[in-house]
């Protein structure tokens, strides 16, 4: 880079979705500091990082400006914050999805206004971006679509539907055939209510397009999972967090072409056995709760201790995209079916029983070839920190070397977890 | 001869070692420049090699240090110079308190850490010894002259300094609500060592190992059988760890 990076300002974008400016101005110039002190300092970074570079640089602008067009066409755009909000069927009536989960620490003081100190730190930065009109996409959007998985969250939407329209899906707590009709008819409401506002109808054809195009960009990131798999790792587990959080942002197509252009780059660095780090750097997989943009504390951590990171088994992870839908179905009912059977796979710890989460990491960490697995758990995320019971037991009685932290997004606990981190890195060097 | 360095959040310990003995120590506070001490510290030495751990271990690295290792690593290598076949350490140290398990060959299996406040550690000893109107050296022989059953239930240090205030002002004697700090500390680790479960010797390591108080009521919980051992210099412990690492790489 011989440019300092710097994320563009777009200042008078800004104040026509009724920003904090001047506020959201600082944040922005911090964030691009961040990014590049994390980011653009790495060595052996792929070539083809640059588009999510330049998407980086872009994030407050010219993507914004791309989803004001779109309002300008009459198209909606919908935010949502769980991977249970199905986006096929709002790219099916022409809409826009995007995820608007908070990971900074920035807004948190916000949300403390009126929320409650004691809950996840996700829901409180996301609902402070909005309180504090610091967030151009949650500004952008026509409504947002929330979801009963955790209390934190369906509790939140009755405040947050206060400062925008908030609609709330019924997502069930257990797997039961009854649970999936109740949620078969939710996956109605949510149609009709995407139809209403974008004055067009889901059917058979528009909605077969968009399962492919979901699919298209969920089987890119199938791809970059499976090539971090490789000693030496041909990209760092920072550059791959940074990819699946701009998965909820960018327009999707593209993004996927872009996706499997950089995976093309890196299926010739496993090839020619070149990595970001060395072979005898400590392989690392993550576990747990989602780590919203820009969250990257644990895997800048991790990964500037030596080891690298090749695996999320997270919401903005492998959980996002470790199912495809069917794509041989060809009216609407069999596709609805068909999209809710695919939903319904996901292992969010809001289920119980969720046994099966329990096998899928461990799945996943055959499959990364990894050394440890690093359960991470947002601070008081209560699912997520007792389902992790369970993970550490799988993980004694496989004997994974294993590490279990719960934070959240402010720098103070910094010294502690390296500390912690680095000894379980030392632990598996042995 | 190999140095040992460990760069705590309250003093800066050093140990050096030669032919597999330690031959020289140093326990200094820290002061506002804990990279100036240490380099102070260091400079009667003809070190070979200078190993770092502790909080500071990696600004040391840039200056004057070959390897750094964690204070887990050290205590682990430090705990079993003194006691070979010990499985389980306890560190309270000036800011964080830890039980690590170690392996039949003394490599750390697991281990657990305090949370991000100061509940549990030297440092809260300190602030309630002072609340109470204690010397630190006094706090733990104090607690053991009482045999009253006194509760603090706050494990944060604020909260626990103003029940501490409030028990003192329903005028309970001093020595009791300094057996119930005591129990409080106790209580947090016990915690930790039920968590990773612990073998038949423990090492007790790290300053707060000087507090008899503590010692004597924590061997009190254990079962009859377990051992607790306190090495002769238990806060350097960790320097001693990172010089026996220094010998070894
Ligand atoms: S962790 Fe659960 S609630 Fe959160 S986004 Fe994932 S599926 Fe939704
Ligand atoms: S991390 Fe846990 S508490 Fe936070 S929003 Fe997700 S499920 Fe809810």
């Amino acid at each position: 880079m011989t440019t300092p990076f710097a994320i563009k300002a777009y200042p008078e974008m800004w104040e026509g979705l009724d920003m904090d400016v001047a506020r959201f101005d600082k944040a922005r110039q911090m964030l691009g500091t961040a990014y590049e002190k994390m980011y653009l300092s790495q060595s052996n970074r792929p070539q083809a990082m640059a588009y999510f570079d330049d998407l980086m640089a872009e994030i407050f602008g010219r993507r914004i400006e791309e989803l004001l067009a779109v309002k300008k066409e009459g198209r909606p755009v919908v935010g949502t914050f769980c991977v249970y909000i199905p986006e096929e069927i709002v790219v099916a009536a022409g809409g826009v999805c995007v995820g608007l989960c908070g990971g900074s620490p920035g807004s948190i003081p916000d949300a403390e206004k009126i929320l409650p100190r004691n809950i996840c730190p996700m829901v409180k930065s996301a609902y402070g971006f909005k309180a504090g009109k610091i967030c151009p996409y949650f500004q952008a959007v026509d409504f947002v679509y929330g979801e009963t998985t955790c209390d934190a969250k369906k509790k939140t939407w009755e405040l947050l539907d206060r400062l925008v329209p908030t609609y709330v899906m019924e997502i069930p707590q257990m797997k039961k055939g009854r649970d999936k009709t109740l949620w078969l008819e939710e996956i109605g409401d949510f149609k009709a209510k995407v139809e209403e506002v974008c004055g067009t109808t889901v059917t058979a054809d528009n909605l077969a397009k968009a399962i492919v195009v979901i699919n298209d960009k969920r089987r890119a990131l199938q791809r970059l999972t499976k090539v971090r798999g490789s000693n030496p790792a041909p990209i760092s587990g920072k550059d791959a967090l940074l990819i699946e959080q701009m998965a909820f942002y960018d327009e999707p197509v593209r993004f996927a072409r872009q996706l499997n252009e950089l995976c093309d780059e890196l299926e010739e660095r496993v090839r020619s056995t070149t990595g970001v780090m060395p072979a005898s750097a400590p392989r690392i997989m993550v576990s747990g709760t989602p780590m919203a943009l820009p969250n990257w504390k644990v895997h800048n951590l991790v990964e500037t201790a030596g080891a690298v990171i090749v695996n999320e088994e997270s919401c903005i992870g492998t959980r996002y995209f470790k199912d495809l839908i069917d794509e041989s179905r060809t009216n609407l009912d069999q596709q609805l079916e068909a999209l809710t059977d695919r939903y319904m796979q996901i292992d969010c710890s809001c289920f119980t029983p969720n046994n099966e989460r329990v096998d899928q990491v461990l799945k996943e960490y055959r499959a990364s070839n990894a050394q440890g697995i690093l359960h991470y758990s947002l601070q008081f995320c209560h699912t997520y920190n007792i389902e992790e019971i369970k993970i550490r037991e799988a993980c004694e009685k496989e004997g994974i070397p294993y590490l279990s932290i719960e934070t959240d997004y402010s720098p103070e606990d910094v010294g502690q977890l390296q500390t912690r981190i680095e000894a379980f890195l030392e632990q598996i060097r042995g | 001869m190999f140095i040992g360095i460990d760069l705590g959040s309250r003093t800066v310990k050093v140990a050096a070692m030669r032919d597999g003995r330690l031959v020289d120590h140093q326990i200094v506070e820290s002061g506002f420049d804990p990279q100036r001490q240490a380099l102070e510290m260091l400079r009667r030495y003809e070190p070979v090699r200078v190993v770092a751990t502790g909080y500071g271990r990696h600004l040391a690295q840039h200056q004057f240090a070959q390897e750094v290792i964690t204070e887990i690593k050290a205590h682990a290598l430090g705990a079993r110079h003194h006691f070979p076949e010990c499985r389980t350490i306890i560190d309270i140290g000036g800011q964080d308190s830890k039980v690590i398990a170690l392996d039949a060959n003394g490599r750390v299996s697991s281990f657990q850490m305090n949370d991000k406040c100061a509940a549990g550690t030297g440092r809260f000893l300190e602030i309630m010894a002072a609340t109470l109107g204690y010397k630190l050296a006094e706090f733990g022989p104090a607690a053991l002259a009482s045999t009253a059953e006194v509760n603090i239930n706050s494990m944060c240090t604020v909260f626990a300094e103003s029940e501490v205030i409030s028990l003192k002002n329903r005028g309970i004697p001093a020595s009791d609500i300094a057996r119930a700090v005591h129990r409080s500390v106790i209580n947090r680790l016990a915690v930790m060592l039920n968590r990773l479960g612990h073998g038949d010797t423990i090492a007790f390591t790290g300053g707060v190992a000087k507090n008899p108080g503590i010692v004597a009521m924590l061997q009190e919980q254990l079962d009859q059988h377990v051992r607790l051992l306190t090495p002769a210099l238990p806060d350097i412990v960790g320097a001693l760890g990172a010089a026996i690492h220094a010998g070894r790489s």
